[in-house]
């Protein structure tokens, strides 16, 4: 195996220890963001190595990795920056800053990784922040009200090298350092300072 | 706030040191657990069937029923499944409750894990809620720290773990078979019932499922009693409630109110009214799959008989707020992407229906749309409601139909006029308006 060896493997190991005996399978989710936090993206090398772990087949993980859209299966921007756009956000003006995170980060609709391999836009469903609309979350942390203005300053500060500082809770690294504190492997301590 | 109305899950919302256990203990947190470890499961189960505490995730289930329905003689384990998976449009109480009071949230969990004899409780948090993750799993920790969690809990002779599970962005998950199918490693997809999660849930063992609200109820119930919960809401509907108002209104927010108190005064005194002065022109009472209601609305009360009178739902208490300037097909457009986009693939009439729809809907909003439309919306509403596998499509078919039902003019008007009316004309120039 050559993503779940030394330090990684006594990972996935306290993963499946979670759950009960026997019902080891409940760590496909868990061991997936795993696998998310060392490739930036899911591979088929990723998919295998998870069966191999939970003695699945390689299908079987696959049914689930493309299932949940957290997951990305396709190569992914240092940064995710999800931009929600439904009914809340929208009467709020999500819909504009999704354009503007377009125009700012010089990417056409539709094109998953902007060149220099920064960043992934994606237009989100909601995520749970409608009072604090329009909602923006760059590696999946919290930034409030929104607006093209703010949205052009947060990717101009990706460009220049800076991640943003979120709403509330810690800055995330990157997509990747995101996926390993999902899969719930950091102290908590830690991740929170 | 001014207003006086009193708050109960929100009381410590302005004490930041409840988030840790040290504050939440100094304001009685956990007595409740320590109480309930002295009763047995059958009183536990009896004072949160008399508080008629109703299940705050959508359906209003009586909570203490559903406790009641778990059988304790299978010989198999019994599980706790919290549903935290909170991805209703317009929903987010569940995520400010356990940002600021996270605890209270594992000891209702532990109290219910107690009321079933369960020894393992898992908190299924939704993924994208990373931040409140971070924030539970240190609660979660602070707990076990303190002996409240584990082995012998709180010097007795009880046992309970505490597992939290980050879901990856399904809406489907929040329904509670979906649920139980991704913690157990498989697709979000819903299950045949019967069997019933009391009877076969968790891993095919009895089990119950709970909402973040719900459990926070519980553990003032245990302290306080069935009597005082009842001081506040209506006779079927008691206690406080949740409610998040957002779109076109001066303050957006999730109140805590007592059930049964006039949507008016929920706008107008807590969320300050309709943004900028503007009229109101129509609502979600529950979130994008309750029916919308319209400005005729504005004097229902907000609990689950009232609300349905009106002809919706409570659902998550997610109130969205259109004005007068919002153009209603526009919003239904972009509901009914959000079921598209969710459906599972399981059924067909959600998984084609609302994607349909949404081309209907779509061509409607720019400008395209066909006399013959509008019979077409009513027909696939008409075919997609109650016709597929769980509620998910029905909260498409929802938007379709309440949208027509109250709003048919303005459909009209967008097939006559050949645009939006809400809109300004098109500024490409050459472009007719």
């Amino acid at each position: 195996m050559s993503i779940f060896d030394g330090a990684m493997l006594e990972d996935a190991r306290s993963v499946i220890a979670r759950y009960p005996q026997g019902r080891e399978r409940s760590a496909v989710m868990p061991l997936l963001y795993l696998v998310q936090s060392v490739e930036g993206r899911i591979s088929r090398e990723g998919l295998r190595e998870v069966a191999g772990l939970l003695d699945l087949t390689t299908a079987e993980v696959e049914a689930v990795a493309t299932f949940y859209t957290m997951y990305r299966m396709r190569p992914t921007g240092e940064h995710l920056v999800n931009v929600c756009t439904n009914l809340a956000c929208m009467l709020r003006g999500g819909k504009d800053v999704y354009e503007a995170a377009h125009a700012a980060a010089g990417m056409a609709h539709g094109q998953e990784i902007s060149e220099d391999g920064l960043l992934t836009l994606h237009e989100e469903e909601c995520l749970g922040v409608c009072d604090l609309a329009p909602a923006v979350q760059i590696d999946f942390m919290n930034h409030d009200n929104v607006t093209p203005d703010r949205m052009r300053e947060l990717i101009a500060q990706l460009r220049a090298g800076e991640v943003p500082a979120p709403a509330r809770g810690p800055k995330m690294e990157s997509f990747r350092h995101a996926s390993r504190v999902l899969a719930g492997v950091e102290p908590a301590e830690e991740a929170r300072a | 706030m001014t207003l006086d109305v009193e708050r109960r899950l929100t009381r410590d919302w302005d004490d930041p040191s409840v988030i840790g256990i040290e504050g939440y203990r100094a304001k009685g947190g956990y007595e409740g657990l320590k109480r309930a470890l002295e009763m047995s499961g059958a009183d536990l189960i009896q004072v949160v069937k008399d508080s008629g505490l109703r299940g705050r995730g959508g359906a209003g289930f009586p909570t203490g029923m559903k406790w009641s329905f778990v059988p304790l003689d299978t010989g198999k384990p019994t599980y706790v499944t919290v549903n935290y998976d909170e991805s209703e449009p317009g929903t987010c109480n569940n995520r400010e409750l356990v940002e600021r009071d996270p605890h209270r949230l594992i000891e209702g969990s532990a109290i219910a894990a107690r009321a079933i004899e369960c020894h393992t409780a898992f908190i299924y948090i939704r993924g994208e809620y990373l931040w409140q993750s971070i924030v539970l799993q240190k609660a979660i920790e602070e707990a076990y720290a303190a002996g409240l969690l584990g082995k012998g809990i709180a010097g007795g002779d009880y046992d309970l773990d505490i597992v939290l599970h980050r879901g990856a962005g399904a809406y489907i998950c929040g329904e509670e078979t979906a649920l139980l199918n991704s913690l157990e490693g498989l697709r979000g997809q819903p299950r045949l019932r019967p069997p019933f999660p009391a009877v076969e849930g968790l891993y095919e063992s009895p089990t119950v499922i709970n909402n973040v609200e719900t459990l926070m109820n519980v553990p003032d119930i245990v302290t306080r009693g069935a009597e005082w919960f009842r001081e506040l809401g209506t006779e079927k509907s008691p206690g406080t409630k949740m409610f998040t108002v957002s779109g076109k209104v001066e303050r957006p927010g999730n109140y805590e109110i007592p059930m049964g108190t006039p949507f008016r005064t929920l706008l107008e005194e807590f969320a300050g009214g309709v943004i900028d002065g503007r009229s109101l022109k129509a609502f979600t009472p529950g979130g994008s799959s309750t029916p919308m209601l319209p400005v005729d609305a504005l004097d229902v009360h907000l609990d689950y008989e009232s609300i349905a009178e009106a002809g919706s739902l409570l659902g998550t208490g997610a109130i969205m707020v259109l004005d007068e300037t919002d153009c209603v097909v526009a919003a239904a457009e972009r509901m009914v992407q959000f079921y598209a986009h969710e459906s599972c693939g399981k059924c067909t009439p959600c998984r084609e229906g609302s994607w349909w729809a949404t081309r209907v809907l779509g061509r409607l909003e720019d400008g395209y749309g066909r006399e013959s439309d509008i019979p077409l919306m009513h027909d696939m509403g008409t075919n997609i409601m109650f016709r597929a596998f769980c509620a998910l499509a029905d909260g498409a078919a929802s938007v379709i139909n309440s949208s027509l039902k109250h709003f048919a003019d303005e459909y009209e008007a967008h097939v006559r006029l050949g645009r939006c009316p809400l809109r300004e004309a098109p500024a490409v120039e050459g472009v007719a308006s």
